[in-house]
């Protein structure tokens, strides 16, 4: 177990800087899964804790020690690839025996572990086989299995399960979950799959290109989004995110002359740009008659078994709820929902932080009892 | 289904591939067919008039021991050059693959030597290697004699092979830089975090991959080597000192036009045939047969 500390971390190519400076601690024994769309860095910023790409600037430090002028091989890291990078001319026990072979540990010893490890992952089996003659979730199994017999003191996964399909990943999801709590050994999981980092992680760190936009454990993430970004990347359906301002009567005005009475929340966000989200879940449904009812118009409407969702439109601004009646509700059909100013997100448009309900700006390590 | 089309006119398709025949035949197969009917005819003394001699001159040329003096030298000639070339193109192409410095420059600039016609680069290395005054024969001044392609048939035979490797690393450096590329990056990434060096990765991860390129190279190098040194030898050495870099093209042209033996120089193009022959039949059965991985 080792925990790894993040300081001012930046990746340039050429003159471009990718990632622009990350400050991250990851304790010991943790798992941390890096979330973010495509091209934000998550990759490469777990390819320079491997030390397979160099680090630009800043240090990262493994158990202490820092280790960017190390080797890959000096820094005790095992990586799990994405198309799972098993050597094709090998067997699968040559596969998996690689690491001890290079290291010289004798053939008999090197067997017996092999062994071992192949049984945990059920891959006993398949020992002479090639690559080439496994499915995915066996070779899957191997890259696992071919990291775990190094004992290392960092696990790194880069996108392990892209290839798989959705059944076998659940099933891979539990088992890299298993083997987490089995070992305990410090793991950073990199994914662009949202379900996948949520259930998985002790805490994400959400990325969006080359910056780290917040830090936490994955229930805060979806509830307290620090950002704008954050707020619309978690969560499906997304978040509702209304632009517009308070003005100083309390009431919120967006769209196309919709006004909203949120007279606690106008007071610290007066004379800003500003974007409020709620979470769909929380958007409730009234009776036309309800003191703050908020009238729109459905779009339409997406039955999902025990709940549906409505797509409405109120005074021009789009809005998502989720709603477990089970009335008509067609299209241009009017419908009120009503908002509790406690479920509401506020968030500065000018740098896309959000902003607490005192005025103060979020940062993106900001813990905040869920 | 296969789709073909048909040409209504039944003239025309062998019109369009009459050049190309043509080629094929006057080039190709006319002077196979000459060679084939000297090999196993005999001219009278006096001339005028062939009279068939079945295997008789193939005899007479497996009978000779300075023939087969002439196939070990050529056997160690096409060893040394396709090793030597083939070694000096692979270590080029690793160090551009590690993509270190210069790799863009290096990458264009070693394929040039694969332009240059053989003869044309004979001479200009009879010029590096020559005793009196090339670049290699400065080593004359300071030990006097150590150097002499001239008379040291040694000498003569390594220059020549060096000269022979070199014009092939550019040729082999290029299929060996696509075959390296062509493994996938995270490979040698795996290896790396697997904590193997670069060179034991060359050997247990990148060589084991290329096989198929190696083979290829291989064949074609073997190929090369026993029938294209006749540019090469004729400009540097023509096959002396003392018969010391004589190969088997080099005797078969001495035999046949300044010897004028036309049968025994007949009858050695046909071995040497069999031999290309036999080797570019292992060449297409280990294509067919090629180690596939994924």
């Amino acid at each position: 177990m080792a925990a790894i500390s993040f300081s001012g971390v930046k990746k340039r190519y050429q003159k471009n800087d990718v990632i622009h400076g990350v400050d991250v601690e990851i304790e010991a024994g943790e798992f941390v899964v890096i979330l973010g769309p495509s091209g934000c860095g998550k990759s490469t910023l777990l390819r320079m804790i491997a030390g397979l790409e160099e680090i630009s600037e800043g240090t990262i430090a493994i158990d202490g020690k820092v280790v960017n002028e190390l080797e890959p091989r000096e820094r005790g890291c095992a990586m799990v690839f994405q198309n799972y990078a098993l050597y094709p001319h090998m067997s699968v026990r040559q596969n998996i025996g690689y690491a001890l072979k290079v290291a010289g540990m004798p053939k008999a010893e090197r067997e017996a572990k092999v062994l071992k490890v192949a049984k945990s992952v059920s891959l006993e089996p398949y020992l002479d086989r090639k690559p080439g003659e496994l499915s995915g979730g066996q070779r899957q199994r191997v890259a696992m299995a071919r990291a775990m017999v190094r004992e290392p003191k960092v696990f790194l996964f880069d996108e392990p399960f892209s290839n798989l399909d959705a059944k076998l990943r659940v099933a891979m999801r539990a088992e890299v979950r298993n083997l987490h709590r089995s070992l305990g050994v410090t793991s950073v999981f990199v994914t662009h799959d949202q379900t996948e980092a949520m259930t998985l992680a002790d805490r994400l760190i959400v990325m969006n290109s080359g910056f780290v936009e917040q830090v936490g454990k994955p229930s805060e993430v979806y509830h307290h989004p620090a950002s704008l970004f954050v707020a619309d990347f978690i969560g499906s359906p997304a978040m509702n995110l209304v632009r517009g301002f308070f003005g100083e009567d309390g009431y919120f005005r967006h769209g196309k002359g919709g006004m909203v009475n949120l007279p606690g929340l106008a007071k610290a966000h007066l004379s800003r740009e500003v974007s409020i989200g709620i979470r769909p879940e929380l958007v409730r449904r009234v009776d036309a008659g309800h003191k703050d009812a908020i009238a729109a118009v459905v779009d339409y409407t997406e039955e999902l078994g025990a709940s549906r969702l409505v797509y409405a439109r109120a005074d021009g601004s789009p809005i998502i709820a989720v709603d477990s009646g089970t009335d008509a509700l067609g299209t241009g059909m009017p419908v009120h929902f009503a908002l509790s100013e406690s479920d509401i997100h506020v968030f500065d448009h000018s740098n896309g932080r959000r902003v607490d309900h005192n005025g103060r700006p979020v940062r993106a390590t900001d813990t905040v009892s869920a | 289904m296969e789709r073909r089309a048909f040409y209504r006119n039944p003239v025309l398709p062998w019109l369009l591939i009459g050049p190309q025949l043509l080629l094929v035949l006057v080039f190709f197969y006319w002077p196979t067919s000459q060679a084939l009917y000297w090999a196993f005819t005999l001219e009278q003394p006096w001339g005028g008039g062939n009279s068939w001699v079945w295997l008789d001159n193939f005899i007479a040329i497996f009978r000779d021991r300075e023939y087969w003096a002439t196939v070990a030298r050529s056997a160690f000639y096409a060893i040394c050059t396709t090793g030597l070339s083939m070694a000096v193109a692979l270590f080029l192409a690793c160090f551009v693959d590690r993509s270190l410095k210069g790799t863009k420059l290096f990458q264009s600039v070693y394929v040039w030597p694969y332009a240059i016609a053989a003869p044309a680069a004979g001479v200009a290395f009879r010029f590096i290697f020559a005793p009196q005054s090339g670049i290699i024969g400065s080593i004359n001044q300071i030990w006097p004699g150590i150097w002499d392609p001239s008379t040291n048939g040694v000498h003569a035979l390594a220059m020549v092979i060096i000269c022979h490797a070199w014009l092939g690393i550019g040729y082999n450096f290029i299929f060996f830089l696509a075959a390296l590329q062509m493994i996938p990056r995270s490979i040698t990434e795996a290896g790396a975090m697997d904590g193997a060096r670069p060179v034991r990765r060359m050997f247990d991860l990148q060589l084991p991959l290329i096989a198929p390129t190696v083979f290829f190279l291989l064949i074609m190098n073997l190929i090369s080597s026993f029938t294209d040194s006749f540019g090469l030898i004729d400009t540097m050495t023509e096959g002396g000192p003392v018969g010391s870099t004589e190969v088997m093209v080099y005797k078969i042209y001495f035999d046949g036009f300044k010897g004028l033996d036309y049968s025994g120089a007949a009858a050695q193009s046909i071995v040497l045939m069999f031999l290309v022959i036999a080797l570019t039949f292992v060449q297409f059965k280990w294509v067919e047969k090629r180690v596939h991985y994924n």
